[in-house]
C-alpha cells in the first residue's frame, strides 16, 4: 500500500549529491512531493528531507541505495506518525478584499497565521503547519484574491532520541576495526 | 582567508616538497598506488598528461587502444585477472563519452577501474566549449563515485580517495575528471593513501548473531544448496568456500560471474545457474529447503520468475552490499558482510555432514542433461561444427589452465557451460551489462594482466565486429591472445529468440561477413579458417602452440540454439532441455 514517507538524509556538503539522490528516485518512478536541503546541526553535514508517496518495500529499497552512495552518511525513513514536521507558506492577498469587515482578524486568529507586511495593495501572511492546514487556509483566502502563494518543503524532527552524532561515532568505531581492502 | 588546501600547500612549500605540475602529480599518484599499466587514448584536453607520460615510460606502461571503449574493457579485464584496479585514460568530450559503455559494464559487474578523463579548462566549463561534455553528470548513474578536479593541489587527495573507493566494499568504477588547467598548473606534491572516508564505511563489523542463526539452519537442513556468485572471487574466498562446502557436504551452484570460484570438476559442483545454466541447479533450486547465497544478487537471469522462485527454501543471503539484500528476493537471514569473513566464522560453527541422497538428484539431472544436450553439443559425429565441441576441445587441450574471455551471446553461454575452470578468476565475461564487443579488448587486457597464462577469447561474428579495430592494438603491442571466432553468420542469440518467440522471423540478424582471416592477416596476425570437424583439433593445437597472437575463424552450424533454457517469465524449474 502506498503512503507518505519522509526520507531524511545526512550527507557531505559536496556538489552533485542531490543529483545522485534524485537519480535513484527517478529510476524507480517515484515522484518527489517535497524536498528541503540545509546544513544540519553538525557543521559541514547537509540534511535533506524528501517526502515521497510509495510502498514500504520500495522506500526501504531506495533508502538502502541512497545510503550506499559514498557521500551519504546516514538515511532515515519515517512515516508521518514517527515525526514532528512542519511546512511554511506565505500568502500575498489583496488588502482591499481582506479589509472588508473583520475577516482578516478572524482568519489570522483561527489559523494561527502571522501578518508579515501590510501595504495599501497587499497583505503578506505567514502560516506554518501541516500541508492540509496550509491548503485549508489557502481555500479560505481564495475568495478575497490571492495574488501569490508559496509553500516550502517539509522539515521534520524525529520522535526517537538517537542523534546523528552517535551514528557518526559508531561509524568511526567500525572503521577502527578495518582491514586493508582485499581483492581476489 | 586561506582554505585548508592553501594552508597545506604553504606548509608543503616550507618543507621543501617538490613543485610539480598536476599531470606530473597524477602520474606519481598512480605509481604510489602500484599502477604499472594504463589503457587509454589521447586527445586535446588530456595532452599535458600524455606529455608527462613520456617521462615515466620505465614505470608506467601505456597501451594505446583503437577506441576508448576498448581501453575501458581492457582495463576492466586487467582488473579481473590481476586483482588490481584497472586504469583508463581518455580525453574530454567524445573521449569521455566513448567510455560510458565500459564504465557501465564495470559498474554492473563490480570491477574496480579508475577512469581518468580530461576536461576543458575550468574557465570554459559550462559554455559548451569545444569537446566539452558534462561527463560527471553523464557517468553519475554508472560510477560508484565520481569527482571533478579543477585545481592541481586537489589531485593527490582525489586520486587517493578514488583508489580507496574503487577497491573497497563492493568494488566498482570511479571517474576523475581533471581540467586542462589543473593538469598544467603546479602544486607542492605529497601523497598519502586514503583509508578512511567519514561518509563511507565499507568495513562492516561481523554480524555474528546472524551467522550463528545461519549455522543452526545449515546444521538442520536436509536439502541445502549453495549459490556462489562473483562476491566469492572478489572477497578472495575460494578456499573458504571449498572448505565450507566440503565440511558441510552441501552442493554448490554458481552464477555466470561466480564461475571459477569453485573448481568445475569438484564432486560437489553442480554447475551454472540461470537462463542457460545447467539442468540440475535450476530444477532443484525449487526443491531445496535451504539456500545459502554467497556474494550474488539474485539477478533476473538467475532467478527466472520470482513468484515461483525457491518457494520451499529458507534463504540465507551473505552479501557485502546492503542494497542488494531483499532487493529481488526476500530473504530469511541477512548477513551484510564480506563473504570471506563470514565463511571463516561459519566454518567453525557448522557440523560435518553429507547429503548423498540429495546430491544423487543432481547427478540424475546431470545424466539427463548429458544425454539430451551435452553429448550432442560436445561430441557430435555428423553435421556442421558446434560451439560446444569447440569450447570442450579447448577445455581439454588447455586442461583448465587458460583464462577464458568471452564476448556476449551464444559464444558466451557455450564458453561458460563447457569450459572446466580450475583456477579462480579464469573467466572474464560481461555479465550484468551483456556488452557485445567486450571480448576482443577484454582479451587484450587479460593477456597483458596475466602474460604467464594462455588467454583464449571466444567471440561471435557479430560482437567481434563491434570492436574489431582492437586488432590494431594486438598488432602494435604483439599481445599473444588467441582469438576464436565462433562464426555462424548470425547474431546467434537474438536469432535463437526470433526462432523461439518470434515465429522464426529473422529480422536483421543475418550477417554478411568479411573474410576474417584476411583481416587478421592485414594486421599481421596469423589466422586460419576451420570448416570441417576433422581439422578442428589440429587447428586448435596449432593455435595454442603458436607464440604470438592467433585467430581461428570457425564455421559453426548456422541455426544452433543454446539449451537448457529458462524462458523469460518461466520458473527455474520449468527449465527446457530441448526445443
Amino acid at each position: 500500500m502506498k503512503q507518505e514517507y519522509t526520507i531524511s538524509l545526512f550527507t557531505e556538503d559536496h556538489i552533485g549529491i542531490l543529483g545522485q539522490i534524485t537519480i535513484i528516485l527517478t529510476r524507480r518512478q517515484i515522484n518527489i512531493d517535497s524536498i528541503t536541503a540545509s546544513e544540519s546541526a553538525v557543521k559541514g553535514v547537509q540534511l535533506l528531507t524528501i517526502v515521497v508517496k510509495t510502498t514500504n518495500e520500495m522506500v526501504q529499497k531506495v533508502a538502502r541505495q541512497m545510503e550506499k552512495l559514498v557521500d551519504v552518511m546516514k538515511v532515515f525513513v519515517h512515516t508521518s506518525d514517527q515525526i514532528i514536521y512542519q511546512e511554511i507558506a506565505l500568502f500575498k492577498v489583496t488588502t482591499k478584499g481582506l479589509m472588508s469587515g473583520n475577516v482578516i482578524d478572524h482568519i489570522v486568529r483561527a489559523h494561527h497565521a502571522r501578518i508579515l507586511e501590510v501595504s495599501p495593495e497587499y497583505i503578506v501572511l505567514e502560516k506554518t503547519g501541516h500541508k492540509t492546514e496550509i491548503t485549508e487556509l489557502l481555500t479560505q483566502l481564495e475568495p478575497y484574491g490571492v495574488l501569490q502563494f508559496v509553500r516550502s518543503g517539509r522539515v521534520a524532527i524525529t520522535k526517537q532520541v538517537k542523534e546523528l552524532n552517535s551514528y557518526l561515532k559508531e561509524m568511526d568505531e567500525a572503521n577502527r576495526f578495518k582491514t586493508e581492502p582485499t581483492l581476489n | 582567508m586561506k582554505t585548508e588546501h592553501e594552508k597545506e600547500q604553504a606548509t608543503l612549500e616550507l618543507n621543501g616538497q617538490e613543485h610539480i605540475t598536476g599531470s606530473d602529480a597524477l602520474l606519481q599518484c598512480l605509481i604510489e598506488e602500484g599502477v604499472d599499466t594504463i589503457f587509454g587514448y589521447p586527445g586535446g584536453a588530456i595532452m599535458p598528461v600524455y606529455d608527462k607520460l613520456m617521462d615515466y615510460e620505465d614505470k608506467l606502461h601505456h597501451i594505446l587502444t583503437r577506441h576508448e571503449q576498448g581501453a575501458a574493457h581492457a582495463a576492466q579485464a586487467y582488473a579481473m585477472v590481476t586483482g588490481k584496479p584497472g586504469i583508463c585514460f581518455a580525453t574530454s568530450g567524445p573521449g569521455a563519452t566513448n567510455l560510458v559503455t565500459g564504465i557501465a559494464n564495470a559498474f554492473l559487474d563490480s570491477v574496480p577501474v579508475v577512469f581518468i578523463t580530461a576536461q576543458v579548462v575550468s574557465g570554459l566549463i559550462g559554455t559548451d566549449a569545444f569537446q566539452e561534455t558534462d561527463i560527471i553528470g553523464v557517468s553519475m548513474p554508472v560510477t560508484k563515485w565520481n569527482c571533478q578536479v579543477k585545481k592541481p593541489q586537489d589531485i593527490p587527495e582525489t586520486i587517493a580517495k578514488a583508489f580507496y573507493i574503487a577497491k573497497s566494499g563492493r568494488p566498482g568504477p570511479v571517474l576523475i575528471d581533471i581540467t586542462k588547467d589543473a593538469q598544467l598548473e603546479k602544486l607542492y606534491f605529497k601523497y598519502k593513501k586514503c583509508n578512511y572516508i567519514r561518509s563511507y564505511n565499507p568495513h562492516i563489523p561481523l554480524h555474528t548473531k546472524a551467522i550463528e542463526s545461519a549455522a543452526i539452519m545449515i546444521n538442520h537442513a536436509e536439502r541445502p544448496l549453495i549459490l556462489a556468485g562473483h562476491g566469492v572471487l572478489i572477497a578472495g574466498a575460494e578456499d573458504e568456500l571449498k572448505t565450507f562446502a566440503e565440511k558441510t557436504g552441501i552442493p554448490v551452484a554458481s552464477t555466470l560471474l561466480g564461475l571459477s570460484g569453485f573448481p568445475s570438476n569438484h564432486r560437489l559442483f553442480t554447475g551454472m545457474l540461470g537462463m542457460h545454466g545447467n539442468y540440475g541447479p535450476n530444477l532443484l533450486t525449487n526443491e531445496a529447503d535451504l539456500i545459502i547465497a554467497i556474494g550474488m544478487r539474485f539477478d533476473d537471469r538467475v532467478t527466472g520468475n520470482l513468484k515461483k522462485y525457491a518457494k520451499k527454501a529458507t534463504i540465507i543471503h551473505i552479501e557485502i552490499d546492503e542494497a542488494e539484500i531483499n532487493k529481488n528476493v526476500i530473504v530469511d537471514v541477512e548477513i551484510n558482510n564480506d563473504a570471506k569473513e563470514v565463511l571463516k566464522y561459519l566454518i567453525t560453527l557448522v557440523k560435518e555432514n553429507s547429503f548423498e541422497k540429495w546430491i544423487r538428484e543432481f547427478r540424475i539431472c546431470d545424466k539427463t542433461e548429458y544425454e539430451k544436450v551435452i553429448k550432442p553439443e560436445t561430441k557430435p559425429e555428423k553435421g556442421e561444427l558446434r560451439m560446444g565441441e569447440v569450447v570442450s576441445r579447448i577445455s581439454e587441450l588447455t586442461k583448465g589452465e587458460a583464462i577464458i574471455v568471452t564476448d556476449v551471446g551464444q559464444n558466451q553461454m557455450y564458453a561458460a557451460r563447457y569450459y572446466k575452470f580450475s583456477h579462480p578468476n579464469s573467466l572474464v565475461t560481461s555479465g550484468g551489462m551483456g556488452t557485445m564487443g567486450f571480448g576482443l579488448p577484454a582479451g587484450i587486457g587479460a593477456k597483458i594482466g596475466r602474460p604467464d597464462k594462455p588467454v583464449v577469447t571466444f567471440v561471435g561474428d557479430g560482437g567481434f565486429q563491434m570492436t574489431i579495430q582492437e586488432l590494431g592494438t594486438i598488432l602494435q603491442y604483439n599481445v599473444p591472445v588467441k582469438i576464436i571466432v565462433l562464426n555462424n553468420n548470425y547474431l546467434g542469440m537474438v536469432r535463437q529468440w526470433q526462432d523461439m518467440f518470434f515465429d522464426k522471423r529473422y529480422a536483421s540478424t543475418k550477417l554478411v561477413n568479411p573474410d576474417f582471416v584476411m583481416i587478421a592477416n592485414a594486421y599481421n596476425i596469423p589466422a586460419k579458417k576451420v570448416l570441417k570437424r576433422e581439422d578442428l583439433k589440429s587447428s586448435l593445437e596449432e593455435m595454442l602452440a603458436s607464440k604470438g597472437p592467433y585467430l581461428l575463424d570457425i564455421a559453426i552450424e548456422k541455426e544452433g540454439n543454446v539449451f537448457p533454457m529458462v524462458e523469460p517469465g518461466s520458473s527455474v524449474s520449468e527449465v527446457r532441455l530441448t526445443y
